[in-house]
């Protein structure tokens, strides 16, 4: 599988843990949507430098572009391919469903706790 | 090691210096829950890890050595797996930056009257 196929695969899969595996909804949230805002302007501009200084090179097999480094175009936007952006978008959703999902948890074993507390008192 | 080593360094360095402050400024609790943070990374980083070393296999991309440090964990650049470490704990401090900010929270102010009774 190409860099492409994988990378729009990992969008699916981080969108239909957070709908209906984890169920944390979060890309129902203006949180998560104002955090992704700000997060994938500095993954431009973070990822830029990784890819426009070359520090992570590309085949040109692998992506829609050619694997030459250029600013904008030939599938490429601030130097990285595309396909960057969607692994970040995975790789930023996974996270914030892991996080949204332990903390919902540890708040339910803490009321059910609470709750055994009190009938045990 | 010269200078350009220290290039993928200096990008995760730039990360952190962007969201760690938001840690005092908003006052979060992101830091005091380290097994609910170490736990997240494991569980959204590892996919990830595991794609980037099959990818890195394969040749899907490489990784220039005159721009990052000499030490190699699988093939990988030591930043490499710091990255998977950094961006989600950079996503989490992000995103409970903007829960606070929406709540009212203001950064750097002490502390609402609210609280504070």
């Amino acid at each position: 599988m190409t860099y492409t196929a994988l990378a729009a695969t990992c969008v699916v899969l981080a969108v239909v843990l957070d709908r209906w595996v984890a169920r944390t909804r979060v890309t129902s949230t203006g949180d998560w949507w104002a955090a992704y805002a700000i997060i994938v302007f500095f993954q431009l501009l973070t990822n830029g430098w990784l890819t426009g200084r070359g520090i992570v090179r590309y085949s040109g097999d692998a992506i829609l572009g050619s694997g030459e480094i250029r600013f904008i175009g030939d599938g490429r936007l601030v130097f990285a391919p595309v396909e960057d952006l969607m692994f970040g978008f995975g790789l930023v959703l996974c996270s914030v469903v892991a996080w949204t999902w332990l903390g919902r948890r540890e708040a339910r074993d803490q009321s059910h706790n609470e709750a055994r507390d009190e009938v045990g008192a | 090691m010269s200078l350009p080593h220290w290039s993928y360094v200096a990008m995760l360095a730039f990360c952190l210096a962007g969201t760690l402050p938001l840690v005092p400024a908003f006052r979060l609790r992101v830091l005091r829950q380290p097994r609910r943070l170490l736990l997240t990374i494991a569980l959204a980083g590892t996919p990830f890890l595991v794609w980037d070393l099959w990818a890195t296999h394969v040749g899907h991309w490489w990784f220039d050595e005159e721009q990052t440090l000499p030490w190699r964990v699988a093939g990988l650049p030591l930043e490499e797996i710091g990255f998977f470490v950094v961006i989600p704990l950079v996503s989490v401090l992000t995103l409970e930056g903007v829960r606070a900010a929406r709540r009212g929270v203001r950064p750097g102010a002490p502390r609402r009257r609210k609280e504070a009774r």
